[in-house]
C-alpha cells in the first residue's frame, strides 16, 4: 500500500455509528447519507470536508451499529483514511471490507491539530503529523487485511477469486 | 483453551490456536435480517448466482416491519428476491419477529457454532454458548459465497457474577453496571466468559440480556456454559446434537472480574453513552415523555411479565406514552395468552407488532427535540432514537414501566 497524505479532521472518544450517519437515513442512498455525514457532531463537516482528507480520533471510533453506511459515507465524501487511538471492531472490519484504509496508534490523539497534515506509511506503520514533524507507531495491519485494501475491498477479492462463476 | 479458542480451532481446522492469530474459519450458520437486501446487491455486483449453503442460513425481517415508506418495502422487496434466488428456506418474512429472538427460539443457535450476522447484537447467541458476531453486508456476501470469513483469534476475559440478585434488580442492571464500572471499550476486541453463581440462576432470557449487550462493551464474543436451563431450552425447539460450553480454569493471564451482584440496586445509563451509567437513587426527578419496553435486549416473555406485574392496577402517567414491543410473535402470543398485553392495554400502553420500530430512531415512536425516554434498548446514541435534541435512559423493564407510572425515572423499588 502506498502512503497516504491528508488535511486532518480530529475526533475524540466514542464516536459512535449513528454520529456517523444517523439510523434515519440507514435505508437511504449513499448520494443521501452523504450529505447528513456528522450532521450533529460537526455540521460543517460535509460542506468542508475535501477528497484525500483524513480523519484522527480517540477511543473506540465507529462503535454501535454494524450499519456498513457508517465507513461508506466517510468513504464517499472523500475521507481518505482514518487513524483512531482504537475502532470498535465491526467497524474496523466494515472499514477493511470496503477498501477505506484504517489504522489504530496508541497515543494519537492529541498529536494533531485540526487542519494539520498527516501521514500515514503502511509499511513501516508510521504515522508523520508533516505539519509538526511529530511521528508515531501505529499498529501494523495483518496481511489478510493489506490483501482486501489494496484489492479495493472484499468484493472486489471475491470477484478475482472467481466469486463470479460460481 | 479458551471457548473462543475452541471454537475458532474448530471452525479452522486446527488443533490448537492463540490469541492475536489470524484465521479463515468455516462459518456455522448466517444471519441476516433487513440488510439481506444490501448483501443481495453485493453478491449480484460481483456476479455471484450461487452461496455455498443456503440451509445454514436464516433470514427475518425485523428493522422495517410492517414498512414506514416506501424505500422500505423496496428493501422488502429486495430481500424477498434474494431469499427467493438464493434458495433460503429459513425465511421469516414479517411472522417471525426480531432477527436475534427469532434465531434463538426457533432453534437455529447451538453451543459450540460459529455464527455471523449482519447486526452487531448477533452477539446476543453467545446466551447458549454460540461464538456469534457481527458483520457488514460485503462481509456477508464473500461468506456467503465462500462459506468462510477471516478472524482474528480474541484474547478472553471473564466475568463472575457472585451472589445472589435482589428483585427487581435485573441482568439489565448488571450488565448496565458494568458498562459503568469498566467503560464502553471493557471488552474491545475481545471474548467475555460469564461464570458465577447469579450466571447460573439466571434464565436463558436474562442471559441473552447480557450478551445481546456485550458488544456495548466492545466484545466481540460473549459465552455462558451449557447447564440444564440451556439443555431445555434447546430441548423444546430443536432435536440436532452439540457439544456442550464449559469453560476452563482462567489461565495466570486472563483478567478476571468478580463482582457481588447481592448489593447492587437498578441503575440507568444515561445520555449520550451506554457507559454513563448511575445508580437510580442519586438521579434527580427527571420527567419523561415516552417508556418503551420492548427489543432484542428486553422483551422477551419474563421482561413483559415484570411489566405487567409493575402495572397491574395502574395507569401510564398522561404525560407519558408506553410502547410495549414483544420481540416476536411467538412471545407476543404467548404474552396474549397469559393475558399480559390485555394489562398493559388496560394501564394505557400502547402494542407495537415484534419489530425494532424506534430502538434505533426508524418509526414507530421517535422523540421530538426536548423530550426524553426511558428505554429497555441498549443503546442510547444522540439522534438513536429521533431528535438530536432529545435523550434516551436505559433501564431494565421493571424501572421503565414503574417510570412511565410515575411519570419520572423512578427507583421500581418505590413502586
Ligand atoms: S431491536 Fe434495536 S438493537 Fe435489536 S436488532 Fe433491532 S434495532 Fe438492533
Amino acid at each position: 500500500m502506498d502512503v497516504i497524505e491528508g488535511r486532518v479532521w480530529v475526533f475524540g472518544d466514542n464516536v459512535d455509528t449513528d454520529a456517523i450517519v444517523a439510523g434515519e437515513y440507514l435505508d437511504a442512498p449513499i448520494e443521501e447519507t452523504i450529505k447528513h455525514v456528522f450532521a450533529s457532531l460537526k455540521p460543517d463537516f460535509v460542506n468542508e470536508v475535501r477528497q484525500g482528507d483524513v480523519i484522527v480520533a480517540g477511543k473506540n471510533f465507529g462503535c454501535g451499529s454494524s450499519r456498513e453506511n457508517a465507513p461508506a459515507s466517510l468513504k464517499a465524501v472523500g475521507i481518505k483514511c482514518i487513524i483512531a487511538e482504537s475502532f470498535a471492531r465491526i467497524f474496523f472490519r466494515n472499514a477493511i471490507a470496503i477498501g477505506l484504509p484504517v489504522i489504530s496508534a496508541l497515543g494519537v490523539p492529541g498529536r494533531f491539530q485540526e487542519g494539520d497534515t498527516a501521514s500515514i506509511d503502511f509499511s513501516r506503520s508510521m504515522i508523520v503529523n508533516v505539519t509538526d514533524g511529530d511521528s508515531l507507531h501505529a499498529e501494523p495491519l495483518a496481511d489478510e487485511m493489506i490483501e482486501i485494501l489494496d484489492s479495493g475491498g472484499i468484493l472486489e477479492v471475491l470477484r478475482r477469486h472467481g466469486g463470479g462463476n460460481q | 483453551m479458551t471457548t473462543a479458542e475452541k471454537i475458532l480451532a474448530r471452525a479452522s481446522g486446527r488443533d490448537i490456536v492463540r490469541p492475536g492469530e489470524y484465521v479463515t474459519a468455516e462459518i456455522d450458520k448466517f444471519m441476516s435480517h433487513d440488510a439481506f437486501a444490501a448483501v443481495h446487491m453485493s453478491l449480484a455486483s460481483v456476479g455471484v448466482q450461487k452461496i455455498c449453503n443456503p440451509e445454514r442460513v436464516v433470514v427475518a425481517l425485523d428493522h422495517y416491519v410492517p414498512p414506514p415508506t416506501q424505500r422500505a418495502a423496496s428493501i422488502h422487496q429486495l430481500v424477498r428476491d434474494g431469499v427467493r434466488k438464493y434458495g433460503i428456506t429459513n425465511f421469516y418474512a414479517e411472522r417471525g419477529g426480531i432477527a436475534h429472538q427469532v434465531m434463538m427460539e426457533k432453534g437455529h443457535v447451538l453451543p459450540g457454532q460459529l455464527v455471523v450476522g449482519t447486526d452487531s447484537h448477533t452477539c446476543t447467541y453467545g446466551a447458549l454458548g454460540a461464538a456469534s458476531c457481527g458483520i457488514g453486508f460485503s462481509e456477508m456476501a464473500y461468506a456467503l459465497a465462500t462459506g468462510k470469513l477471516w478472524f482474528r483469534v480474541p484474547q478472553t476475559i471473564r466475568f463472575e457474577l457472585n451472589g445472589e440478585l435482589p428483585f427487581p434488580v435485573s441482568s439489565k442492571d448488571i450488565i448496565l453496571k458494568i458498562a459503568g464500572d469498566y467503560s464502553a471499550e471493557a471488552a474491545q476486541y475481545k471474548a467475555v466468559e460469564f461464570s458465577g453463581r447469579a450466571s447460573r440462576d439466571m434464565s436463558v432470557e436474562s442471559r441473552m440480556t447480557i450478551s445481546n449487550m456485550a458488544v456495548e462493551i466492545g466484545a466481540k464474543f460473549c459465552f455462558f456454559e451449557t447447564d440444564d436451563k440451556t439443555q431445555a431450552y434447546l430441548s423444546n425447539r430443536t432435536h440436532e446434537p452439540y457439544q456442550e460450553i464449559h469453560f476452563e480454569e482462567p489461565s495466570e493471564n486472563m483478567e478476571v472480574y468478580h463482582i457481588d451482584v447481592s448489593e447492587m440496586e437498578p441503575v440507568v445509563a444515561i445520555p449520550h453513552c451506554v457507559d454513563n451509567v448511575k445508580q437510580i437513587s442519586q438521579l434527580e426527578r427527571l420527567e419523561i415523555h415516552q417508556a418503551i419496553l420492548g427489543s432484542c435486549t428486553n422483551g422477551r416473555l419474563e421482561d413483559l411479565r415484570i411489566g405487567a406485574e409493575f402495572i397491574k392496577g395502574k395507569t401510564v402517567h398522561p404525560n407519558v406514552r408506553l410502547l410495549v414491543i414483544p420481540a416476536s410473535w411467538e412471545i407476543y402470543r404467548q404474552a396474549m395468552d397469559e393475558g399480559l398485553l390485555s394489562i398493559f392495554l388496560e394501564a394505557g400502553g400502547i402494542i407495537l407488532n415484534p419489530s425494532c420500530g424506534p430502538c434505533f430512531g426508524a418509526h414507530m415512536g421517535l422523540l421530538a427535540p426536548g423530550e426524553r425516554c426511558i428505554s429497555s434498548t441498549n443503546r442510547n446514541f444522540k439522534g438513536r432514537m429521533g431528535s438530536d435534541q432529545a435523550e434516551v435512559f436505559l433501564a431494565s423493564p421493571a424501572t421503565v414501566i414503574t417510570s412511565a407510572v410515575h411519570g419520572y425515572i423512578t427507583d421500581p423499588r418505590e413502586s
